[in-house]
């Protein structure tokens, strides 16, 4: 606040300040909210450009360049095209929840942003919770799949959906499992308090003792927003385009965007368990710590917004990365992974966590001290 | 080498014990699949080999059997005698010829097709023909409008062949000494 108060005339601030308070939290959190979703709304769009450069640039490629300076105008063009399409409704369609899916799937990977600490203070909704918020949302977002699966009436659709719900069910539970690894090391369920607990340079981050967990995350994590190379829910050379075969304009474009939008969020929330958040790699060390406080460059060794965002970033590449390079997994193979190989693995290391809890050593060094 | 042989099987005494602690070692690490992306991640540094087609074109060979062309001789006399060997000749059907009488009383073609349709680019009516008069130029991007438009008639054939007769001669002059 002190920030502003120089920055606007003096009127401007008794009026703010005659306003009632809740007047004052919701004008707040309305413009927190705006920024964030608009935000995202901005890295879904380039992140479908940069997916097309990247991938084009390991098959030997360009990707796209025809619109706008090096093609970066091809995202808007891409939206545009999908805003004037038509919206074909099948005739034989639940047409309430055929309409209503795509939001479904949107509205939890929105909605989780609640929760992300973007840096040290930005964040919407600082709850205490926030651990299980964000899987209790990342997990209701199969629903607008199944959903619009099962609405469509249509076998392709429904085979769609049908495979998408045992592979969320499947990787879920390793996710959940996953997590419980980071609620051992951190303490705590509040997202702020998980990269604080790994502040102190990067040593501290879980990455290191939590690896097998990171791994299995990571995994879950693309396996849960239907990226290949699980994406056997669209498996469009087996069925067709699976659960939104009979989507197409506006409603398809939500489909599109809910997809990116989860992509984005599992690579954030990765960046946040294991990578520290926001916190710089370089904070550990004593002869930068004079430059914390510089006025543009001092994120780089105090950390802020900007890493986080370059954290994201490398899993995004990772996101394009493995498309271009792994065939789709065969079905059954997905959910051997999910139950035989993933399961075993958290279970097996949630147990040496508790093994390094007991010796204090890693994130639970001075637990009890 | 060296990587693939640090990680390869073993022969010898207690090989199989070896092979299958290296093969654990193998899934754990995802060796094979951090062998795959460092392919994917090799060619990304890669330059792209994409033609970016209007704007750039690959080199083409004056022997290059595009649209089709009847020439004249430089008299302005067409070189076309009505032989019919072109017809005879052509595996797909494509050529119609109707000769008769000219004022000066040479054989003459007063209708002389091609169905680009059937036409199979194939450049026999070029070496069958024995004046040079029917060839195929190296133009290879044009299109039809209306139905119809794929016959190539005798009128259309001569105007190609004089709008290109330059490229059509130099082509001729660079491949001829190869005939």
């Amino acid at each position: 606040m002190e920030f502003f108060a120089n920055l606007v005339p003096a009127f401007v601030w008794d009026i703010w300040n005659s306003l009632p308070p809740f007047v004052q939290y919701l004008t707040i959190v309305t413009w927190k909210i705006l920024f964030v979703t608009i935000g995202v709304i901005l890295i879904v769009a380039f992140s479908t450009y940069f997916e097309r450069k990247v991938i084009g640039s390991m098959q030997g490629r360009i990707g796209p360049n025809r619109v706008g300076p090096l093609g970066l105008g091809q995202p808007f063009a891409d939206v545009i095209k999908l805003l004037i399409k038509e919206v074909i409704v099948p005739a034989k369609s639940n047409k309430f929840l055929f309409v209503i899916a795509p939001l479904l799937t949107l509205i939890p990977a929105l909605a989780t942003w609640a929760v992300i600490p973007l840096n040290d203070w930005y964040v919407i909704a600082d709850i205490n919770a926030g651990l299980l918020y964000v899987l209790a949302l990342t997990s209701v977002g199969v629903y607008g799949v199944i959903l619009a699966g099962w609405a469509t009436n249509s076998k392709y659709a429904f085979l769609g959906a049908m495979r998408s719900a045992a592979q969320i069910v499947a990787y879920e539970i390793a996710m959940g499992f996953a997590l419980v690894g980071i609620l051992m090391a951190a303490g705590s369920l509040n997202l702020g308090d998980i990269v604080r607990a790994q502040g102190g340079g990067m040593s501290n981050w879980f990455l290191w003792p939590l690896l097998p967990m990171f791994l299995v995350y990571w995994i879950a994590g693309i396996a849960e927003t239907n990226r290949a190379p699980f994406d056997v829910a669209e498996g469009e050379s087996e069925i067709v385009a699976g659960f939104h075969v009979e989507y197409s304009g506006v409603a398809f474009a939500l489909f599109f965007l809910a997809e990116y939008a989860n992509m984005v969020l599992i690579s954030t929330l990765t960046a946040i368990f294991f990578l520290g958040g926001w916190a710089s790699p370089l904070e550990g060390l004593a002869f930068l710590e004079q430059y914390h406080d510089l006025p543009f460059i001092g994120w780089v060794f105090g950390g802020g917004f900007p890493w986080l965002f370059i954290k994201m970033c490398f899993f995004m590449y990772t996101f394009f990365w493995l498309r271009a390079t792994f065939p789709r997994y065969r079905y059954d193979q997905i959910m051997r992974l999910g139950w035989k190989v993933f399961i075993p693995i958290t279970i097996i290391w949630i147990a040496v966590e508790g093994v390094m809890a007991w010796f204090e050593v890693g994130p639970w060094a001075g637990l009890t001290g | 080498m060296v990587r693939s042989r640090a990680l390869g099987r073993v022969d010898g005494l207690g090989a199989d014990a070896m092979n299958k602690i290296l093969s654990y070692i193998k899934t754990f690490t995802l060796w094979e699949l951090l062998k795959g992306l460092s392919v994917t991640q090799r060619n990304f540094f890669r330059k792209s080999i994409t033609l970016e087609y209007p704007d750039e074109k690959t080199p083409q060979s004056p022997r290059f059997r595009g649209l089709h062309a009847l020439r004249r001789y430089p008299n302005g006399e067409e070189r076309c005698i009505a032989c019919k060997l072109c017809e005879a000749v052509c595996p797909a059907l494509a050529i119609t010829i109707e000769s008769n009488v000219s004022e000066d009383g040479t054989r003459r073609t007063s209708r002389y097709d091609i169905d680009l349709f059937k036409c199979i680019y194939c450049g026999f009516c070029e070496e069958a023909c024995p004046v040079d008069a029917i060839v195929e130029t190296r133009l290879h991007e044009y299109h039809m409008e209306a139905p119809g438009e794929n016959i190539m008639t005798k009128d259309k054939l001569l105007a190609v062949g004089d709008k290109y007769d330059a490229m059509i001669s130099a082509d001729k002059a660079a491949d001829a000494k190869y005939r």
